[in-house]
């Protein structure tokens, strides 16, 4: 085995390892299940980073072994992937600081951070997935993983929760896998190409592709919580807050959005898809999400329910760049992945530290929060003024391409959704933030705790920091070299000059 | 008909009686007694078949001997669990039969 | 062939030992059995280094010619089929020795049991004519109603019982159908048989005969009743040793009959109607499965719907083409072997969860999940495999399958593995939700010795694994293939 292929497996090894160690350390080893977490995601980053940079040097970075004949298990590195990866490995590193913090003194921790290994694990893997059997072998392995994180309270509404995310999420599964089978059977192994395989089938077959496409898009679609199979994300809601960032922000709904890129960009590629007429339909699809979510954001009281129902629009804004054929709607779609990321975790993170130091949930109880915790409060704002879209944040230069895209792509009906949901956005948005500022607190705190010297404890206040610095720097030097932009336009060129 | 082909014939007959038997009764000794008498039945095909038109053949016999003692075992067997039953619950057939 | 010394000790060996353990001491049997174990496993694995350096071949017992001679068959199937067994049974057996500790009644008789029905299954395995299939099945049956009755409880005793009606009916069907087929072509060889059958109403009542007999013996469905109370109401070893090993020991027979004889000379829709009864197990075994309030019937129920899957085999392989038939036969034989390791560590660890609230209720595994966390993991990935979940050797067996649907047309088994699965989801499902909820925080579980932690670890890990390098057992279990003469 060469050290390219090592270098690669080290990836989702890290977490993996990290994973069945923290299930075999006993529940009273605190301190050295941290130390060992931590240490597994800062190797994991190295290791992102040092590929990421061969990456982009062209080196090439796969690990092959067949399973049965004719099916590989492949990991490849590959530009689009490797967005992909350092998002959730960067991200994987803040939230288990976060989760360290949140869930002190919480029972059943080994158990969670065993599974929450696993499910960065799972991401990744989904993330390098060379061929559609290694991504439908991750992307069910985080259904799994994913399960004991959302039931983890193990309440009656939890474990509710928790049975409605498996019927999604398994029959959306099945889905796939037929599709994933039935293509597996027309043109034998599907490896991910840029520019897509499929594109010789002979016409014959093409409404048979266009079953498959659909098939599969729905399969995908429900971890992507497009509408109408979007229902298990508000429930999920239930989990604990470094759970919800997770599943938010990177694991789940993001796999839905990447398998969705995958499919379209180098299963049947883009020109190709355009031609079977797939990607209006979608593109609408897409658009009907964004408006509903924010439509149903409005009406929430639950803080975390509103930001879930925002997860619902914001994510099809990913799909909506996808559907826009062209490389600045492609862009745009892309490099929301990472943006909406880096936002959405902000958001969550706040809203985890306002319930865990003040008792805090709905939205009518936020009244003065800005004067109890004002860094908390400066990083929700960041993430909020993100998502509306409001320059400089990463949230304006993503709505900026999509627009323009939609221009390129002479869909200007897009660009009506877009100005609507941000208005939607900024109307769901705003009036949490003026009560965080503007109006002062009457009456006592849920539920406050004094935890440490400074507003809130260090593990929660670094991470949600972090987050929202890094929102901001990605919209500020979107210039730079490496800058998510930078990088999403990478892979746009690797894609559309194929 | 020859007279091989009758030992078979009867053999069908006994299994089929056999048979009736196992499904009609409920007591379990007498399911064992039809049990045996369908084991006999098909070991009167395995030798009167055999027999006809081939002339002597051991093969049969070999499996017949076999055939016997497994189903000696297997009454063995099934007398011990029937005592162990009726000894626990005093009854001399299934509970879910009646 | 070299080293043929292996083929004869696979059976000579476990009858010595079940003789052995029968004429010592109840202290005795254990370690006698275990000190056994090493000897049979290294037999097994000769057997099959055998085959893979020398590939398929005949071994004549004693030298002495067919048909008073038995000939013994070692190919890729049958030499996967001994590994299997060994490896299952080992585990099993190291579990029982700690399992035993509790029933010092039960554990006397258990040893000799265990011994004869290994010696069964490797005469199942091996042979190569139909009436030593004969003799295999029954000592393996009455070994295993044996040790269904060990528990000796009315409950047991009555599952023992009607199990023994049950094998008994099935294997006299079977002989009257041996007998028919001898009549008629005067070989017992399934070789020979495939040379010489014809297409006449004698055969077909002969193979309706033996068919029907294995059915019942299968426990498919709708002739699986007698399979919950005596796989669910035995001892945890025992059922693991049932479900995993025994029932597959008829379906086995089926198969190679099936391939030999079965396309030629059964009407065209027999093969349809057996994946309609698969089905038909599918659905309703899982449905059950679902229903039960008690954790062994629950996993013994999964077993009527994982038999289910096996029995997709016949429509799928009878008049297809080469590759759905290929393809079929291999995920057939993944789904048989990650059925055997991964139901095998689901009733171990079922038995250690039960162990561990003294419950046999699934209601009472409330909170389980904090005291038992390894026990319950090794549930989880054996529920993995089984529910067909990727990575997993029931996944890829479940992979197979469907592309052998799609490739031959046959689109309506997609509904069977898609719902299937779902099915066998909801009720893995449900223990998992039971287990993770929180209850009263108090920690009743009595730990049980790490053999049998381990045991079902390593066997519910091997379901996994199995499944991502499924090619390796798949292309030796093709050795010798009886499809398509390849």
């Amino acid at each position: 085995m060469d050290w390219n292929a090592l270098i690669l497996f080290g990836v989702p090894a890290t977490s993996l390892i990290a994973s069945a160690v923290i299930f075999l350390l006993a529940e009273s080893r605190h301190t050295l299940r941290s130390v060992f977490n931590l240490v597994a995601a800062v190797l994991k980053l190295l290791l992102v980073v040092w590929i990421i940079w061969g990456v982009y040097q062209n080196v090439d970075y796969e690990l092959r072994f067949t399973i049965i004949d004719g099916v590989d298990f492949i990991l490849r590195a590959d530009a689009l992937g490797m967005m992909f990866v350092g998002l959730s490995s960067l991200l994987w590193l803040f939230t288990t600081i976060y989760a360290i913090g949140y869930l002190e003194d919480a029972p059943n921790r080994s158990r969670f951070f065993g599974f929450f290994s696993l499910c960065v694990a799972s991401t990744v893997g989904i993330a390098l997935a060379g061929n559609l059997f290694t991504f439908l072998l991750f992307y069910e392995l985080l259904t799994l993983s994913t399960y004991p994180l959302v039931v983890h309270r193990g309440t009656r509404e939890s474990l509710r929760a928790g049975q409605v995310y498996l019927y999604y999420t398994l029959g959306g599964g099945a889905l796939l896998l037929f599709g994933v089978v039935a293509l597996h059977v027309l043109v034998g192994d599907t490896e991910f190409v840029p520019g897509g395989v499929l594109s010789g089938l002979d016409a014959s077959l093409h409404p048979m592709l266009v079953v498959i496409f659909v098939m599969m898009v729905v399969g995908l679609g429900v971890k992507a919580a497009l509408f109408p199979l979007h229902a298990w994300l508000p429930m999920a809601m239930v989990a604990p807050a470094p759970v919800s960032a997770l599943l938010h922000a990177v694991a789940v709904v993001k796999a839905g959005a990447f398998g969705i890129a995958r499919v379209v960009y180098d299963v049947y590629g883009i020109e190709f898809t355009f031609s079977l007429g797939l990607l209006g339909p979608l593109a609408v699809a897409a658009a009907i999400t964004i408006l509903y979510g924010s439509f149903r954001a409005l009406a929430q009281d639950d803080l975390k329910k509103r930001l879930a129902f925002s997860t619902v629009s914001q994510v099809s804004y990913i799909v909506l760049g996808i559907t826009l054929f062209g490389p600045v709607g492609t862009l745009g779609g892309l490099v929301h992945l990472l943006h909406q990321g880096l936002m959405k975790i902000t958001l969550f993170f706040c809203a985890g530290n306002y319930a865990e130091t003040l008792g805090v949930h709905k939205i009518s109880e936020l009244d003065g929060t800005g004067q109890r915790m004002p860094a908390t409060s400066v990083a929700f704002t960041l993430g909020a003024f993100g998502m509306i879209g409001i320059p400089p944040m990463a949230g304006f230069i993503s709505k900026w391409y999509l627009g323009m895209g939609a221009l390129h792509a002479n869909m200007n009906w897009v660009l009506a959704v877009l100005i609507l949901s941000s208005l939607l956005n900024a109307a769901y948005f705003l009036p949490i933030l003026y009560r965080i500022w503007f109006r002062t607190r009457n009456k006592p705190w849920c539920e406050e705790k004094a935890l440490g010297r400074h507003e809130t404890t260090l593990w929660l206040l670094v991470p949600t920091l972090a987050t929202a610095g890094f929102a901001l720097i990605a919209g500020l030097l979107a210039g730079m070299p490496f800058s998510p932009l930078y990088w999403a336009d990478l892979i746009v060129s690797r894609e559309y000059l194929q | 008909m020859s007279g091989a082909l009758a030992f078979a014939w009867s053999g069908v007959l006994l299994f089929g009686l056999g048979l009736f038997g196992f499904i009609m009764h409920r007591h379990l000794l007498r399911r064992l007694l039809a049990f045996n008498i369908m084991g006999s039945g098909s070991f009167l095909v395995l030798v009167g078949l055999a027999q006809d038109g081939r002339g002597v053949d051991p093969v049969p016999h070999a499996m017949v001997i076999t055939g016997i003692v497994v189903a000696v075992a297997s009454t063995a067997l099934a007398l011990v669990v029937f005592r162990r039953w009726y000894r626990a619950s005093g009854r001399t057939d299934l509970p879910e039969d009646t | 062939m070299i080293g043929l010394w292996s083929v004869p000790l696979l059976f000579a060996l476990p009858l010595a030992l079940g003789i052995l353990t029968l004429l010592a001491t109840p202290a005795w049997r254990p370690r006698l059995s275990l000190a056994g174990l090493p000897l049979l496993l290294a037999a097994s694995a000769a057997a099959f280094l055998d085959l893979a350096l020398s590939g398929p071949g005949i071994y004549r017992l004693g030298d002495w010619p067919a048909p008073l001679g038995i000939n013994l068959n070692v190919d890729g199937l049958s030499a996967g089929m001994v590994v299997m067994t060994a490896v299952v049974a080992a585990l099993c057996a190291a579990y029982a020795r700690s399992y035993l500790r509790d029933y010092p009644a039960s554990a006397s008789f258990f040893w000799p049991l265990f011994w004869f029905l290994w010696a069964g299954m490797n005469g199942i395995w091996l042979a190569e004519d139909i009436f030593n299939l004969y003799v295999g099945l029954e000592v393996m049956g009455l070994a295993a109603v044996g040790m269904v009755a060990l528990r000796a409880t009315p409950q047991a005793l009555a599952a023992a019982m009607r199990y023994l009606l049950a094998a008994l009916l099935g294997s006299l069907a079977y002989l009257l159908g041996v007998a028919l087929l001898y009549g008629a072509y005067g070989t017992l060889s399934m070789a020979g048989l495939q040379h010489v059958a014809a297409d006449n109403p004698t055969t077909q009542v002969a193979l309706a005969l033996i068919i029907l007999g294995l059915l019942l013996k299968t426990a498919l469905f709708p002739l699986h009743a007698w399979l919950p109370p005596a796989h669910g109401g035995a001892l945890t070893p025992v059922s693991a040793l049932l479900s995993a090993l025994v029932v597959k020991g008829s379906f086995y027979i089926l198969l190679r009959l099936w391939l030999v004889l079965g396309p030629e000379v059964t009407p065209a829709f027999t093969a349809q109607l057996l994946g309609v009864l698969g089905a038909g197990a599918v659905f309703y075994g899982g449905w059950m499965a679902w229903r039960q309030h008690l954790l062994k019937q629950l996993v013994a129920y999964s077993t009527v719907a994982q038999i289910g899957y096996l029995f997709l085999f016949f429509p799928l392989v009878t008049g297809t083409g080469a590759e759905a038939a290929r393809l079929a036969w291999d995920g057939t034989m993944m789904m048989l072997v990650a059925h055997a390791l991964a139901k095998a560590a689901l009733f171990l660890s079922a038995g250690n969860l039960i162990l561990a609230v003294g419950s046999s209720q699934i209601g009472h595994l409330v909170g389980i999940s904090r005291f038992r966390p390894l026990s319950l993991f090794s549930f989880g990935l054996a529920g993995v495999s089984l529910m067909g979940l990727p990575p997993s050797g029931g996944f890829t067996g479940k992979w197979l399958l469907l592309h052998s649907a799609i490739l031959s047309g046959q689109w309506w088994w997609l509904i069977v593995l898609f719902l299937g699965g779902l099915l066998s989801a909801a009720y893995i499902f449900k223990v998992f939700r039971m287990s993770f909820r929180e209850g009263p925080q108090i920690d009743r579980s009595v730990p049980p010795p790490l053999t049998m932690d381990v045991a079902a670890m390593i066997l519910a890990a091997s379901a996994i694994v199995i499944g991502l390098t499924a090619h390796l057992p798949l292309h030796w279990l093709r050795a010798g293939a009886l499809l398509g003469g390849g």
